[in-house]
């Protein structure tokens, strides 16, 4: 044995190195770099197949007349798109749907991760799970169908139909999941001695959750709000169910309105002739929509990105 | 006068916590519970509402009848179940290698540290986080207009496959990730190759992890509606899907449909159409959940 070896290494190979070229390895390589880049591609994609339309729609109408202008009917003989009654619509339900949101998801997020017993946790997480995993077009419906009607008419009774409120309230409890295990995550994170270290000058559990652990988490659980505003930014079914389809320039939410995305889906979803200025406007709100989630995305990264280097 | 101090049995069940302000204590865990128990509460009276408001419509005609406008007391929701089938089959088709692969790459091939790396990581969250009818957006420029697929199962297959693909990607780089290297280098010390050692050993091993994200994913794919709002299923269907080229609905957009309707049956019906739907998606969580549970290896 000693021989072969001694024998191959005379002859300058090294016995463990491979010598012979892999071109299968090689190949596989490939494929999988090619899956990989599949998601590159995917956000090239949707942004040539939003970009696209949207210059074609920026050359009939000018960008400032679309963002600053205040009437928005691509339906009438004469038609005006000036967006801000949609980012009106979006803003409002955002509102409504956020303060909601923030204040239950981080109070759930506490709860779970400083209060709750382990035994408690293994049944309420998977139960906020299961909120999480309900699709959207049942929360729309939900809203139109119960809080309207059995929740809200009764406080309002002027309330229409299709309002923002119901939407609002609805989209926040949907998006309490998302802001509740973010937010937690970024707690387990902060090192256990922080805690006891509070805990040994006296301080009581509340003081340790707010004065401790949510300080410390702060760029999570921050990341965890800036996810939950875009994930209502770009939430679709329920406002197309429950809002109304009207653009409304107005702060009332016992009215109607219509969003940014509920009119790229009440638009796309009609038959839309390919060219028209129409067609064409349903990119450009989808280009302003990507625009708007894509910031607050990069945002909520980052931060995610500083809680983590700080901890590890 | 010298008191003795006993130390504690179990040190770790002393609680530290101080005890002042007692009542602002209980207080602010009463309302952090308050704050949990919003969500519980709303899932609950969700649930029952819908289960009571589609009763009555719970019967076999919901999956042997087919959509129609004019007899809501005969109609069923059977097109928009095999749709749903067909359209999630797809999505399965095209988004579970690519995202296997995929994350394959990212996590046992790619060089961490390097900017092409960190900039697909980067790339992976944003897409997470893009509204879906961004997606629908995307799907009717290229697939259903530029590659002239039109607003078919197959549209709609690649559309949600591109939509889950980030979810899929970021479940299983966790499975393998959680796939201890000691694995990874005794195989690579008996001389296997780096895929030999990835398709023999490191993959098995992530399996379950694979499969929960999976399934997570596809009960996500199946809910969307608002992507294919866009690509063509609003149309009323009371025909099964006959191939990929078909034109489809499915059971989020069967509900939305029916939500528009404003006569009562309608309501109804959507309602039993939801029960229907949740009940298959609550069904796919609880596979998942359990395969979480029993393959829980601690290495």
């Amino acid at each position: 044995m000693s021989a072969t070896l001694a024998e191959s290494a005379a002859g300058g190979l090294n016995p463990l190195r491979q010598t012979k070229p892999r071109y299968g390895e090689k190949v596989i390589r490939g494929i999988l770099f090619a899956a990989a880049a599949v998601s590159i591609l995917t956000t090239f994609g949707i942004v040539i197949s939003v970009l696209i339309p949207s210059l074609e729609f920026f050359a009939e109408i000018p960008l400032t007349e679309f963002l600053f202008t205040t009437t928005w009917t691509p339906l009438f003989a004469n038609p005006q798109y000036g967006v801000l009654p949609l980012v009106m619509g979006t803003m409002v339900i955002t509102i409504i749907a956020v303060a909601i949101a923030i204040p239950l998801g981080l109070g759930s997020a506490i709860y779970l991760s400083e209060y709750a017993k382990p035994k408690a946790r293994k049944v309420l997480k998977p139960t906020l799970e299961v909120l999480a995993g309900i699709p959207t077009v049942v929360f729309g419906f939900f809203a139109l169908e119960f809080i309207t009607e059995f929740v809200l008419k009764p406080i309002f009774p002027q309330i229409d139909i299709f309002n923002a409120l119901s939407a609002g309230i609805v989209m926040g409890i949907m998006i309490i999941p998302t802001i509740a295990s973010l937010s937690e995550d970024a707690m387990a994170a902060v090192p256990a001695g922080l805690r006891d270290g509070a805990y040994a000058l006296g301080a009581t559990k509340r003081q340790v959750a707010l004065r401790v652990v949510v300080p410390a988490a702060l760029s999570g659980i921050v990341a965890a709000f800036v996810l939950g505003i875009s994930r209502a930014i770009g939430e679709t079914m329920i406002v197309t169910i429950a809002a109304g389809l009207q653009p409304n320039m107005t702060f009332n939410p016992l009215e109607g309105m219509q969003t940014m995305t509920s009119y790229i889906a009440a638009a796309g979803a009609g038959d839309v002739a390919t060219g028209s200025i129409e067609y064409k406007s349903i990119f450009a709100v989808g280009l302003l929509l990507f625009v708007i989630t894509f910031f607050m995305n990069m945002i909520s990264i980052r931060l995610v990105r500083r809680y983590r280097q700080a901890y590890q | 006068m010298t008191t003795t101090l006993i130390p504690p049995a179990d040190p770790r069940q002393v609680d530290l916590a101080g005890k002042g302000q007692p009542l602002a204590d209980k207080t602010f865990r009463w309302i952090l519970f308050v704050c949990l128990a919003v969500g519980v509460v709303f899932l609950g009276v969700l649930l029952a509402y819908v289960t009571i408001k589609g009763w009555p419509r719970l019967t076999p005609t919901l999956w042997e009848n087919m959509p129609s406008l004019r007899r809501p007391e005969q109609a069923g929701a059977q097109s928009a179940i095999t749709g749903t089938l067909w359209v999630i089959g797809f999505t399965a088709l095209f988004a579970l290698p690519i995202g296997f692969l995929g994350a394959v790459y990212m996590e046992e091939y790619a060089n961490p540290s390097s900017r092409f790396t960190r900039f697909v990581e980067i790339n992976i969250q944003n897409l997470a986080a893009v509204p879906s009818i961004v997606y629908g957006i995307l799907g009717l420029a290229i697939f259903a207009r530029a590659l002239a697929l039109g607003q078919t199962v197959i549209t709609a297959g690649l559309t949600l496959a591109l939509l889950v693909l980030p979810v899929i990607i970021v479940s299983t780089r966790e499975a393998l990730r959680a796939v201890p290297q000691n694995i990874r280098h005794g195989s690579l010390a008996l001389g296997a190759t780096l895929w030999q050692t990835t398709w023999r050993q490191t993959m098995p091993a992530a399996v379950p992890g694979m499969a929960t994200g999976t399934i997570l994913a596809l009960s996500r794919a199946i809910g969307e509606a608002a992507p294919l709002l866009l690509l063509g299923a609003v149309t009323f269907i009371s025909f099964n899907p006959t191939g990929p080229f078909s034109a489809y609905t499915t059971l989020p957009i069967q509900i939305y449909n029916w939500t528009k309707e404003s006569r009562e049956e309608f309501q109804i019906l959507a309602s039993a159409t939801i029960v229907l739907l949740l009940v298959i998606l609550l069904a796919m969580n609880a596979v998942a959940i359990l395969i979480r549970n029993r393959t829980q290896k601690r290495w």
